[in-house]
């Protein structure tokens, strides 16, 4: 198939319920993925809460370019690219910081955090050149959906939220409230995990609610932790296709059953009195139980966003088989007690080392290493077709182990890849 | 500590420290997890070597209850990533006394170690720092800090003890 045809055929290569190995292995379709997917539609950059003061910035990333994360005197947030317009070199090194100026080290050009060029040495060396036209260079769109601040580089297309469309923003509407001042804070620092293994390979894991009986039993088993029953056979959660690439585990059904605030934490009221107490004083009793009963969203905004409960992966594709994901706990504004467990239990679960994801990401780089194997060609994601239908909001849903999710990704994939 | 070095100490803390790396490189899980002590803290932080880690993420940062729980993953047989286990050679080195307080020795060390599991082969280089304390068992760790000299880059799965 690769080699009958220059153009990959993606109606012949994402089938309904099946898609063909070479997406995950092939070059040509990763620097297409890079042009289709990656430098055009919304994908997430950082949260407002990691540049709060003017002059703030923090090093990013979309895809394999670097970017800056600027907020500007003027209170604006602007992804700005890490290249000096010079002769390309990198003109911040930093992680993070606050300055109000970026003085690129190889000629001493330097640029406002705003962009703009402020000024070069001895300017007497050139006769026409436009200050005006060599800034750095910025990603064409910026928005922000409570606090999530996305970038995409093309200069039209949907909004932001459009992008996101009702169950993408339903989900942050639904993480934000559980803070008792409706905000979260991106501020515990990130770990910053690498795989062997194609981007796509880890979205789709993201919410495959199959795989966390057997790639997780053996922190559930010890832990004594309930999550695994969620993802059990028997589970009232849900597997659900928001539409454009989003998707999400629901497992409100199955804490709406057990009744029990904080229950979604693995916790109980009596455990965190503050909390609480602030929580039923911003939301009253009534809708601040019913918070703390539903939980956070476990859902992946495509492509590189997942929110997991309680805490955040944002995802870069570096290579066709080589992939990052940062992570971090999520922080709630307004509630120290919940955090600092938030924080606990964030070390002890994600990164290089955390009881789960060390687990998960040996699965893709497996998975990676087993799609080099030529025969079947196809992997076979037909899990639960049988039993899909849609729900009251007329979104696609399956059982919780059903693989609905990893269709609409697909579904959504192919469209993105298929236009012109 | 004195200006004249303890080489009798020295002699039994570089044993100890070589024989903690013996049990890591064998994978022999229990039988490390026995050199802590009830308080311990096992601290491998990210992102430089003098965050918070009580607001700041770490790779890892286990209290006693926590190692416990890491070893007994490994003996489920599930914990893919060591399934099979990452085979192990370290060499510790540069071992310094810093601090002798009543039964509480602080000791500095540096390991290499090269790791070869189903992935690749990846070498990890790390600054280590201990609290050792004598018991009536021997040297115990009470505190053991590995500091990863590339911790604020994207870091493999590091699944194994180091």
């Amino acid at each position: 198939m690769e080699s009958q045809s220059s153009t990959p055929n993606f109606a012949d290569l994402v089938q309904s319920d099946r898609v063909h190995g070479s997406l995950y292995t092939n070059e040509e379709i990763f620097q297409l993925e890079l042009e289709k997917i990656w430098y055009k539609t919304w994908v997430y950059v950082g949260h407002t809460s990691e540049v709060p003061n003017a002059n703030d910035f923090v090093s990013k990333s979309i895809g394999p370019q670097p970017l800056i994360m600027t907020r500007g005197r003027d209170g604006v947030i602007r992804l700005l690219l890490n290249r000096c317009p010079h002769r390309a070199n990198q003109v911040c090194l930093q992680a993070k910081g606050n300055r109000g100026s970026f003085t690129c080290p190889y000629h001493g050009w330097t640029f406002s955090n705003s962009g703009e060029l402020r000024g070069f040495p001895f300017p007497e060396g050139y006769d026409t050149a436009d200050r005006s036209e060599l800034g750095l260079g910025q990603v064409n769109r910026v928005a922000e959906y409570k606090g999530f601040v996305f970038g995409s580089f093309a200069d039209e297309g949907p909004s932001l939220e459009e992008h996101l469309g009702a169950g993408g923003r339903d989900a942050i509407d639904r993480l934000v409230q559980t803070s008792p001042e409706g905000e979260v804070e991106i501020t515990a620092g990130f770990l910053q995990h690498r795989a062997k293994a194609n981007w796509k390979f880890i979205v789709e894991n993201e919410t495959d609610g199959y795989h966390p009986q057997f790639v997780h039993a053996s922190i559930f088993s010890i832990a004594k932790s309930g999550i695994g029953d969620l993802y059990s056979n028997d589970s009232t959660a849900v597997a659900r296709d928001l539409g454009d690439g989003h998707t999400e585990n629901d497992l409100r059904p199955e804490f709406r059953r057990i009744d029990k605030p904080m229950n979604w934490f693995g916790t109980n009221e009596a455990r965190l009195p503050d909390y609480v107490e602030k929580m039923k004083a911003a939301y009253g009793e009534e809708k601040a139980r019913e918070i703390m009963i539903d939980g956070t969203p476990h859902v992946m905004i495509f492509p590189n966003l997942f929110i997991a409960e309680i805490q955040i992966f944002v995802i870069q594709a570096l290579a066709v088989d080589e992939s990052i994901q940062h992570v971090t706990a999520l922080q709630f504004k307004g509630a120290p007690d919940l955090n600092r467990r938030l924080r606990q239990q964030t070390m002890g679960s994600v990164g290089p080392a955390g009881f789960l994801l060390a687990d998960d990401s040996e699965m893709y780089e497996r998975t990676q290493r087993g799609v080099k194997s030529k025969m079947p060609e196809w992997n076979y994601l037909g899990r639960g077709k049988h039993r899909e239908r849609r729900d009251a909001d007329g979104f696609m849903v399956g059982d919780a182990t059903d693989e609905v999710t990893s269709r609409g990704i697909w579904r959504h994939y192919r469209e993105l890849m298929e236009a012109k | 500590m004195s200006s004249q070095l303890d080489l009798a100490l020295l002699a039994e803390v570089q044993q100890f420290l070589y024989m903690e790396a013996r049990l890591q490189d064998s994978n022999l899980y229990s039988e490390w997890e026995a050199l802590w002590t009830d308080d311990a803290i096992y601290w491998v932080p990210a992102n430089g070597a003098d965050i918070d880690p009580e607001e700041q993420m770490s790779i890892i940062y286990d209290n006693r209850s926590r190692i416990g729980l890491r070893i007994k993953q490994f003996y489920t047989g599930k914990r893919h990533t060591q399934a099979p286990a990452s085979a192990l050679g370290r060499v510790v080195s540069n071992i310094e006394l810093l601090d002798v307080t009543g039964d509480e020795i602080k000791v500095a060390s540096s390991a290499m170690i090269f790791e070869c599991n189903l992935r690749a082969d990846t070498i990890w280089a790390t600054r280590n720092e201990f609290l050792l304390r004598r018991t009536e068992e021997g040297l115990r760790m009470a505190r053991k800090k590995v500091v990863l000299v590339n911790n604020e880059k994207p870091l493999y799965t590091l699944s194994f003890l180091v």
